[in-house]
């Protein structure tokens, strides 16, 4: 919940800030929002460029509006962040006022509302996606097709007016197409060779998933994330998942397609791992990892929606404090 | 009873001590049907007819009922009084008691009427009995329409949606449709919607209320002569 350390004394100061661990993270999205630009053209560009500024603006209202000192809160890079985060969550084409909302619900309502930076609940960036996912399903779901990737006048036409050019054509993402798929009875082995993930960018999202994972590397080498976090979700969602793979390959994606598919990666080392809405100790890190991970598992497999991360670290957050209880460190000299 | 201790009677249930802005009772229906403007007047009405007659009724048997069993007489006038209601709406607004569903018997278990019944009716006259059910129950209805006003609003764009059902067929021109239905924002008339929608109309009330009372002491400072 805090960010203090809540290990035994005595503490060595790390010397950094939080505008410091805020840069990092910034820092550290760039190869995967590169790569989903390179893949789903200029629209990624333009979310996460919208995104950041409404959250920015958002911020500086909210601290205005609660009469707080607009530094250190507007140059920390804090808001910027929860919009990068929020940006990558959403499909490449999202018109404007969709994206403002999901800043609005994510700055004001979880962030704002609970104290501010330090104070809040929820992850901002999820409950703000979360709000999308389940208000405006349709738009949430509509991924454009891989091979038309839109030029830059038909993506900012959809963003302003949210209508597509009259060609643009529809695609899913590769867990979209593997839940429509295993609904028409068709099995998993068929859905790999008829190309049908293949269309869907089955490729194209391992790299993806492969660029969150150099960014994880650049944190975790940073020492701004620790690995316990995205240790526990990959564990949480790859035992799980491999429980049913062995089950019955034909209906279950593998451990491997669960693990690179969706943004999974971007999830695992991104948003998992904010610091002020996860747990603190080691082993609470874990816990929480793990939960993550299997909730998304149980999401995916039986939700109603693509993907269940958001969902299931929206649930975690709310465990937050009851883990913290049980894993509280003891203290130096304390025989139970 | 003065006419001041009624005007305050009357006051109170409305605005500073609403039911479920201040005393947060009867959450559950509250919540639930608040999906819609109608809905929520539908079952404001039903809320209010319950409160005002079991609170004259348990006023005017406050002084036969021994004690220890109070509180089994006061859910039984209630529950009583609600099978009464229940089946008024099945006969005559039919539509309505298909949308509000099980909440008009869950009425029963509201905890507002009981917690009137025993805190306030079980001590007072009659007549101020039926003030103070009179006035919680207005309080309870503002409440429900203004939730249900907003969620619609926001949810769907459309306010007082279903009228016919509650005032008849020369209704159906109250129906507004401010913007189109699909461009909603879904969370809204989404159980969620109602929690961050009662939030936010506490806080607007709390807001209200700090300004008021910073207005009037800073008008006692200006007018205060030794200052």
């Amino acid at each position: 919940m805090s960010l203090l350390s809540n290990s035994r004394a005595p503490h060595q100061h790390s010397q950094r800030n939080v505008a410091q661990m805020m840069r990092d993270v910034l820092l550290a999205t760039f190869p995967v929002s590169t790569i989903l630009c390179w893949t789903y053209g200029w629209g990624v560009l333009l979310n996460i460029l919208f995104a950041a500024s409404c959250c920015w603006l958002l911020e500086a209202a909210a601290l205005k509006i609660r009469g707080r000192r607009l530094q250190p809160w507007l140059t920390d890079g804090s808001a910027p962040l929860t919009g990068v985060l929020l940006a990558l969550a959403l499909p490449p084409l999202t018109p404007w006022w969709l994206i403002a909302i999901a800043s609005l619900f994510a700055i004001v309502f979880a962030k704002h509302l609970y104290g501010g930076l330090g104070y809040n609940l929820f992850n901002p960036a999820m409950a703000g996606y979360a709000v999308l996912l389940i208000s405006f399903p349709a738009y949430m779901a509509w991924w454009p097709e891989l091979s038309a990737r839109s030029n830059i006048n038909d993506t900012l036409h959809y963003f302003l007016y949210g209508t597509a050019a009259a060609d643009a054509l529809s695609g899913a993402t590769p867990l979209d197409a593997i839940q429509t798929g295993l609904k028409q009875m068709q099995t998993l082995p068929e859905l790999l060779a008829n190309g049908t993930l293949e269309t869907a960018g089955n490729a194209q999202w391992v790299w993806i998933n492969l660029a969150a994972i150099a960014g994880g590397l650049f944190l975790l080498m940073r020492r701004t994330i620790t690995w316990q976090i995205p240790a526990g979700v990959i564990l949480g969602l790859a035992l799980s998942a491999s429980i049913a793979w062995i089950g019955d390959a034909a209906v279950n994606p593998s451990p491997w397609l669960q693990l690179v598919s969706g943004g999974t990666m971007i999830g695992v080392f991104f948003i998992a791992t904010d610091p002020v809405s996860s747990a603190s100790s080691p082993q609470g890190k874990l816990i929480y990892g793990a939960g993550i991970g299997a909730l998304t598992y149980v999401i995916r497999t039986w939700g109603a929606y693509p993907d269940g991360f958001a969902f299931a670290v929206l649930l975690m957050n709310l465990a937050v404090p009851l883990i913290d209880r049980y894993t509280r460190p003891k203290l130096y000299g304390q025989v139970q | 009873m003065t006419e001041s201790a009624s005007l305050r009677t009357l006051l109170d249930g409305i605005w500073s001590n609403n039911p479920g802005l201040v005393q947060f009772l009867g959450l559950c229906p509250l919540l639930a049907v608040s999906n819609t403007a109608i809905n929520g007047l539908g079952l404001g009405l039903a809320t209010l007819a319950v409160l005002t007659l079991s609170n004259l009724l348990v006023s005017l048997c406050r002084n036969r009922v021994p004690n220890e069993v109070r509180l089994p007489v006061f859910v039984l006038i209630i529950a009583s009084l609600v099978t009464v209601i229940e089946l008024l709406f099945k006969a005559f607004l039919f539509d309505l008691y298909l949308s509000l569903g099980i909440f008009i018997p869950l009425i029963v278990t509201n905890c507002a009427i009981l917690a009137r019944a025993e805190a306030f009716a079980s001590r007072h006259s009659p007549s101020a009995a039926i003030l103070d059910g009179i006035s919680m129950g207005a309080g309870f209805i503002l409440l429900l329409v203004a939730l249900g006003a907003l969620r619609e609003l926001i949810g769907r764009g459309s306010l007082f949606y279903g009228a016919d059902s509650l005032f008849g067929p020369m209704a159906t021109g109250f129906e507004m449709q401010l913007f189109p239905e699909s461009s909603g924002l879904l969370l809204a008339v989404l159980p969620p919607g109602a929690f961050i929608g009662l939030g936010l109309l506490v806080a607007a009330k709390n807001y209200f209320d700090a300004r008021a009372v910073s207005l009037s002491t800073t008008q006692l400072q200006s007018e205060d002569p030794a200052q």
